[in-house]
């Protein structure tokens, strides 16, 4: 099977979509003849032309609510965020408009929008440019929100959202656009709402999404290696939809969990994910439900201390040997 | 009557000349049924206790309303800020679908889950009803974009207030409509007050909030907005230009709302005062001085009005006992119309757990 850029795969993904329906198309700051801010948009422009790639101006506010507005009338826009922190400039357009038009019309309109960048920290440029919006905005009932952690889930993922009729918004990693995969030539799709297994344990299950599903399966080769303790490692993929089941299905098997999750702690995915398994598996659990989350505190920039703010591989190893 | 009938330029116009004695009765006959829906939902707000949250009344500002939409060709779209009511039955959106809405009911135009703020007819080219100040904004110029997209003549208007053009989503959206040019037209109902805030107290370029367009190299123009005639021909000169240059236009229209910022606006009367109100009221009553020109052009008779009139507080009237008799919504449809495909049982939607109640 080829192996190919996480990168890549989305950029495969976009192609496919943009080629395959007319009414879908890209705007977003230097995502057209710059070939994107991360190339992830790289050669877009060049095959599919100014009608299809639009380079906007930076004014997130405008270009989101413009592509909302669009998606009313039928078309599919795919709407690159440089970061997804900025997509606080656009918060009205996004949570009000993509997330609402659909309920306050009574159904009467929907908004079949992409918004897709990099959410994450760990890359030295500070608080503004590090945040990790997937909790806050799978908060709002209307929105999706999905956070591929492979090159794989990616492109599978990215093109069920362009095909899917509500907003979806994708939450990618500038840490991994340069990571490979294997991926297959032939087309195939991940629906939105699945979770995968991606490392199969007995002993305890780290759940995870983004890239902390990576330090997670670390972590789990540590824990194998050096404590005898087989880790089974939970990859949400899709934090709204979510798929309860499989993370239910791994805390009975397993008796013991441990969160692992790089937004902040407070109100995160991993508080949600906790307060569910409480709630619905509380009888299997052996032990309290742990969390590694980033460090509580706006991201520092001081690249050595920084990769100690991101959840790492021995906070994960150590919360495990508190419960295991 | 002090400023109606100066001139004729705007009656002579070609766009007003092509109007029939019909068309010009049913312009009046739209103002007449927006007047009277309202103040038939004010009365229903302060006496029936069945409606909620905000009312913002357009009563003053009709000719706005009916004078630009009555131009719409069956590809113009319409979007619009808070105080909307007017837009929605001038859309042609039914009083008692509106009327519910406001009683919160299944039979409202969103189905009693968007209120006042919120009417939408999409069916009708109309695209709601947006409750934050200038929240439409990009949102209209979006629409423009998807029309030019899919090469289709047409254009959209989106309607703000004063208020609304100190936002900066408002000239974001003015420079890339302007940068792309796409087939929109801003109207600024310029009614004098955001809330309670005086337009000197919240523009730092006095007198004219139309010219900031100059700062995005747009064409603007000003309007009387009491003059259903100059509306018409001011804003058609706008339309075509969206038509048959795609370029966007920025039209000030001002006008007076009668009542307050909302219903439950206690200081109507003290952020201005009421011989203001009364002389907008007595002497540029958009209404009153249609009539008069109708009358003075000899198309319609004092009976015929009084007969409008009736004929549109009947069907307001009407609108209140539909609402009144109309069930509510029930306890399951809180989470009907979330997403699309859940509602339609689609493959994805029936993939993970979409609501968290449990």
């Amino acid at each position: 099977m080829p192996k190919i850029t996480y990168r890549k795969a989305l950029n495969d993904a976009l192609a496919e979509e943009l080629a395959r329906d007319e009414n879908v198309f890209i705007i977003g700051e230097e995502v057209a003849q710059y070939n994107g801010a991360y190339k992830v948009t790289e050669g877009l422009w060049a095959r599919f032309g100014d009608k299809r790639v639009l380079d906007t101006p930076i004014t997130e506010a405008a270009f989101v609510g413009l592509g909302v507005g669009a998606s009313m009338l039928g078309l599919r826009p795919v709407i690159e965020l440089m970061f997804w922190s900025f997509a606080y400039v656009a918060y009205d357009q996004i949570v009000n408009n993509a997330g609402c038009i659909r309920y306050m019309s009574g159904g009467r309109i929907h908004c079949p929008i992409v918004i897709r960048g990099p959410a994450n920290g760990g890359t030295g440029v500070g608080a503004t440019h590090s945040h990790t919006p997937e909790s806050i905005l799978a908060n709002s009932p209307g929105v999706k929100v999905i956070c591929p952690a492979t090159a794989y889930d990616a492109k599978g993922l990215m093109k069920s959202a362009i095909r899917d009729n509500d907003p979806v918004f994708v939450m990618e990693n500038t840490l991994l656009y340069g990571e490979i995969w294997e991926v297959p030539d032939e087309e195939y799709l991940i629906p939105l709402g699945v979770a995968d297994v991606k490392c199969e344990g007995v002993d305890i299950s780290l759940i995870a999404h983004g890239r902390a599903v990576l330090t997670s399966l670390k972590a789990a080769e540590i824990l194998a290696g050096e404590h005898g303790i087989n880790a089974e490692v939970v990859d949400l993929r899709s934090i709204r939809p979510l798929d309860e089941e499989t993370i239910l299905q791994s805390v009975r098997k397993t008796h013991h969990a441990v969160l692992v999750d790089e937004n902040k702690p407070f109100c995160s995915v991993s508080a949600q994910i906790a307060s569910m398994i409480q709630e619905k598996a509380f009888d299997d659990l052996d032990a309290p439900v742990l969390r590694v989350c980033s460090l509580d505190a706006p991201a520092i920039y001081s690249p050595a201390l920084e990769k100690l703010q991101l959840p790492t591989v021995e906070r994960i190893v150590e919360k495990v040997l508190e419960i295991l | 009557m002090e400023t109606l009938l100066k001139t004729k330029t705007f009656a002579d116009a070609e766009i007003n000349r092509q109007l029939t004695t019909e068309e010009k009765i049913d312009l009046l006959r739209q103002m007449l049924r927006i007047r009277r829906f309202e103040l038939t939902a004010l009365k229903q707000y302060q006496t029936s206790g069945q409606m909620g949250g905000f009312l913002h009344l357009y009563t003053g500002q009709e000719s706005v309303a009916v004078g630009t939409l009555s131009l719409c060709g069956d590809d113009d779209h319409v979007i619009a800020g808070y105080r909307s009511h007017g837009n929605a039955l001038a859309m042609g959106m039914s009083m008692n679908e509106c009327m519910a809405e406001l009683f919160g009911k299944a039979t409202g135009c969103s189905k009693g889950k968007g209120g006042s703020m919120h009417f939408f007819a999409p069916d009708k080219n109309y695209w709601g009803g947006h409750g934050i100040v200038a929240g439409q904004t990009p949102l209209g110029m979006g629409l423009a974009f998807a029309l030019k997209y899919q090469g289709r003549k047409g254009c959209c208007l989106c309607f703000l207030g004063d208020g609304a053009v100190n936002q900066g989503v408002y000239q974001a959206s003015l420079n890339l409509a302007s940068l792309w040019s796409l087939p929109v037209i801003y109207i600024i109902e310029n009614n004098q007050y955001s809330m309670g805030t005086s337009l000197e107290r919240s523009s730092a370029f006095k007198n004219c909030l139309a010219a900031r367009a100059e700062g995005y190299n747009l064409e603007w123009d000003r309007i009387n907005g009491e003059d259903i005639y100059e509306v018409r021909a001011k804003t058609w000169t706008a339309i075509q230009r969206a038509h048959n240059e795609s370029r966007p236009t920025v039209l000030e229209i001002n006008t007076y709302r009668y009542y307050g910022h909302s219903v439950s606006d206690a200081n109507t009367k003290k952020y201005r005062n009421p011989e203001e109100i009364e002389k907008y009221r007595k002497f540029h009553d958009p209404l009153q001085l249609w009539q008069s020109r109708l009358l003075a052009e000899g198309v319609i008779t004092e009976s015929q009005i009084g007969e409008l009139d009736v004929a549109a507080q009947a069907e307001a009237v009407a609108a209140v006992q539909f609402a009144e008799t109309s069930p509510l919504p029930e306890p399951a449809d809180i989470f009907s119309d979330v997403y699309y495909e859940v509602d339609e049982q689609t493959p994805a939607g029936r993939t993970g757990k979409h609501f968290f109640n449990e």
